[in-house]
């Protein structure tokens, strides 16, 4: 074969690998890779505002679409805004391959003009990273870089390419395909696993599934197979934040989330459940709460992609290390060849319907001012229809969605999950509109989330991208402010949204239509417009200031001792459970 | 309110790992990371392409750490194996170590004398000094540079600690 440079190498691998879009930012250490991509008939690139938000954007692709997300920036300042969504992508497990440019080889350890250890830097906050220092190799590398943040647990892999190496030739077929023959995940349970959790399933008298964002990356298989499971064994299905839509929210066996902000009958089937089968979700501290008092009296069955989320927190009795959407399918068809009988669980849907009575997601409703769970309920009701995609920022509003706002099916709630990233709903809403340019897309935003990537207005402006804004504006940075009521007496210290932009007039000088919502009766009709308008829309909806966000486990608290209003907070705590986070 | 810690164990890792840039960095990091212990650690490659390293870690950790560290040191990328060697069971641990003792008249006969017990041998002597190279599981090392301590110790170097599981079979 003839040789190439390294960049038409590096484009070559991007068309092989079927990569359609990339989101990037051009600068001096890539300048290369930029020509080899100018006007390319099969790959399209987004120009984002912000490094950070071009990672977010891959998210989003990669989550609405099951694809992994490319990111392309430069050396130096592009990587390290990189580093945030990097480690995002890496803390809720999305399929991503960044590349970065790097200063050429012979320059690499002398501070050269934007040079920054990228390798150094994301090591421990991506899947894998790679320096490629021969350009003959560039195709392996990439190719391997896909197929690690594909295979096993998906996660981003970063891939530095030092400008010299996108200059210089080689040829490349001649390295062998991987370097790591070693990788090889275990996907698939065997038998005596199936056959062993399924035991347990058949005789449990108060099993629970606890389902996470493992389902959602194992592909819409997984979820089917979900939803046959649930079907044929009648148990209660609860999930993360990152599983919502996996099991759908209109089946009578769904629970709502579970964790600090899920519903008091999820919590409490998980504390009085005698199984619980968790699939794709790694008890994370937000899921557990108190770990010593954690679904206490239950047989736990484990399955996961990933041996080191096994026994990481919770200890189990029937771990099983393999792809959940395998695992699930193989359980299902083992359930019909055994021909068991789904058992009777009348008595503990009896208990399960109690503690639904509680009604723990009701709130307030008032007159003169927007309460902001209506404003998601009202959102969801004139959306219905139209199976939106819906991103969130972080914050109150977040968890506000995930309760109010329900989902039928998997890769339509795209949330900042393990490592809570404001800034990352419009630019992955971005990501995913790109994906999906007829959807409806809605980043159900903070006015203090927004601000950290506001610049991306004019990203969905250049590409013409419908997305939607819906700004739930309590003028606080709401979560913030909630914490200070509970643990510090209510002292606001820097938890005010002082000096808000006008986000109307802000949308419209990006060429976005902006949509004030001030009163409740203009609820409704702010939202169809919203919806109903061609093109961006930023909806500022100012909602109630003090409203906060129930049910509530505080950190370090007992699934038991979920706070379901406002007046059982207390407003001061003790240091153990300051210290937490 | 006060940081609890939980009663460690001690485990010696092999790690068998691709030989490329920047995996100690990986290794080494990751403990540091997520804070955990390293005692020693000590790599070099071991195949005849020098292609695959083998790294022995000695960590302490209570055991559901321990458990961890395997299963994080598994997911890593270039990593082919781990195993405890601790769990698996007997094996032969050994370290090098360079000890420079300096002194006259009593002190140095009794370093020359505590040097042949624990079989040392002398590989470099001035009148006023003398470099011993010990070899042995980590305690006896500790116990010969306690000694010299009282006898005029002036400088060690140790290896940490290499390990290799007793009997035919491979890790
Ligand atoms: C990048 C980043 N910085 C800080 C935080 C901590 N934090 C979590 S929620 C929050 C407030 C968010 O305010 P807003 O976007 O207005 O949402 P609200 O809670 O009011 O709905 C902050 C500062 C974070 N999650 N991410
Ligand atoms: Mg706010």
């Amino acid at each position: 074969m003839a040789e190439k440079s390294g960049a038409d190498i590096l484009v070559d691998t991007l068309v092989e690998q079927g990569v359609e879009v990339i989101f990037g930012y051009p600068g001096g250490a890539v300048l290369p890779i930029y020509d080899a991509i100018f006007e390319h008939p099969k790959i399209r690139h987004i120009l984002v505002r912000h490094e950070q938000a071009a990672t977010h954007a891959a998210e989003g692709y990669a989550r609405a679409t099951g694809k992994p997300g490319v990111v392309l920036v430069t050396s130096g300042p592009g990587a390290t805004n990189a580093v945030t969504g990097i480690t995002d992508a890496f803390m809720d497990s999305i399929p991503m391959v960044v590349i970065t440019g790097q200063v050429p080889t012979p320059l690499i350890g002398s501070d050269a003009f934007q040079e920054a250890d990228t390798v150094g830097i994301t090591r421990h906050c991506c899947k894998h990273n790679y320096l490629v220092k021969d350009p003959a190799k560039l195709g392996a590398v990439m190719h391997e870089a896909f197929f690690i943040a594909t295979h096993g647990r998906p996660g981003p892999v970063v891939v530095d390419i030092p400008k010299d190496v996108q200059v210089a030739k080689g040829n490349p077929s001649a390295e062998p395909v991987s370097s790591h023959k070693s990788y090889r995940p275990k996907t698939s349970a065997r038998m005596e696993e199936v056959d062993a959790a399924l035991d347990l399933i058949a005789k449990a008298d108060a099993p629970i599934f606890y389902t996470g964002g493992g389902i959602i990356n194992s592909g819409p298989e997984a979820s089917a197979s979900l939803r046959r499971i649930a079907e044929m064994t009648g148990a209660p299905v609860t999930s993360t934040l990152m599983g919502l839509g996996a099991f759908p929210a209109t089946s009578p066996q769904w629970m709502g989330m579970l964790g600090m902000h899920g519903t008091y009958e999820a919590n409490m089937a998980m504390n009085r459940a005698d199984l619980v089968i968790c699939l794709g979700a790694r008890f994370d501290d937000r899921v557990t709460g108190r770990l010593d008092a954690f679904s206490p009296g239950s047989t736990k069955i484990h399955v996961d992609i990933d041996r080191s989320s096994i026994n990481k927190t919770v200890a189990v009795h029937l771990p099983i290390v393999a792809d959940v959407g395998d695992f699930l399918a193989a359980l299902c068809a083992r359930w019909e060849e055994r021909a068991l009988e789904r058992r009777n669980l009348s008595e503990w849907w009896a208990r399960i319907k109690g503690w639904r009575a509680t009604e723990c997601l009701a709130y307030p409703e008032h007159d003169e001012l927007i309460m902001p769970q209506r404003a998601i309920e009202n959102l969801f009701k004139a959306t219905r229809g139209r199976n939106p995609i819906i991103t969130t920022e972080v914050g109150q509003h977040q968890m506000w969605a995930a309760q109010h706002f329900h989902f039928d099916d998997p890769n339509k709630w795209l949330t900042s999950g393990g490592l809570g990233t404001m800034g990352y709903g419009l630019p992955a809403a971005i990501g995913a509109q790109i994906a999906f340019p007829d959807a409806l897309v809605i980043d159900i935003a903070g006015e203090a989330s927004i601000q950290m990537n506001i610049q991306e207005l004019a990203t969905a402006t250049q590409y013409r991208l419908p997305v939607k804004i819906f700004i739930l504006n309590n003028e606080y940075m709401g979560m913030v402010r909630q914490w200070q009521e509970l643990t510090y007496e209510s002292r606001y210290s820097s938890s005010y949204s002082d000096a808000l932009p006008d986000f109307v007039k802000l949308g419209e000088a990006y060429g976005w239509t902006g949509i004030r919502i001030e009163k409740p009766d203009e609820l409704d009709a702010g939202i169809d417009a919203m919806i109903n308008t061609d093109g961006p829309v930023i909806v500022d909806c100012r909602v109630a200031k003090l409203a906060n966000c129930f049910p509530m486990i505080p950190s370090g608290a007992a699934h038991t001792e979920m706070l379901l209003q406002a007046d059982e907070v207390s407003g001061k705590m003790d240091d153990e459970a300051k210290a937490l986070v | 309110m006060h940081i609890k810690e939980t009663a460690p164990e001690r485990h010696v890792l092999t790690v068998t790992v691709d030989n490329e840039a920047g995996i100690l960095a990986r290794i080494a990091g990751m403990f540091t990371a997520r804070g955990y212990n390293i005692e020693s650690l000590t790599v070099a490659d071991v195949t005849e392409d020098h292609a695959i390293s083998r790294i022995t870690i000695v960590t302490n950790g209570p055991p559901h750490v321990i458990e961890q560290i395997i299963a994080q040191l598994d997911r890593l990328v270039p990593v082919h194996k781990v195993a405890d060697l601790t769990d698996i069971g007997p094996h032969v641990q050994r370290e090098l170590a360079l000890v420079k003792v300096a002194g006259v008249g009593e002190h140095r006969i009794e370093a020359l004398r505590l040097a042949e017990v624990y079989r040392a041998s002398v590989v470099d002597a001035t009148t006023e000094s003398f470099i011993f190279e010990l070899t042995g599981a980590p305690d006896k090392i500790q116990s010969f540079i306690d000694l010299m301590r009282q006898v005029g110790l002036v400088e060690v170097g140790r290896t940490g600690v290499v390990a290799i599981v007793r009997g035919k079979e491979a890790s």
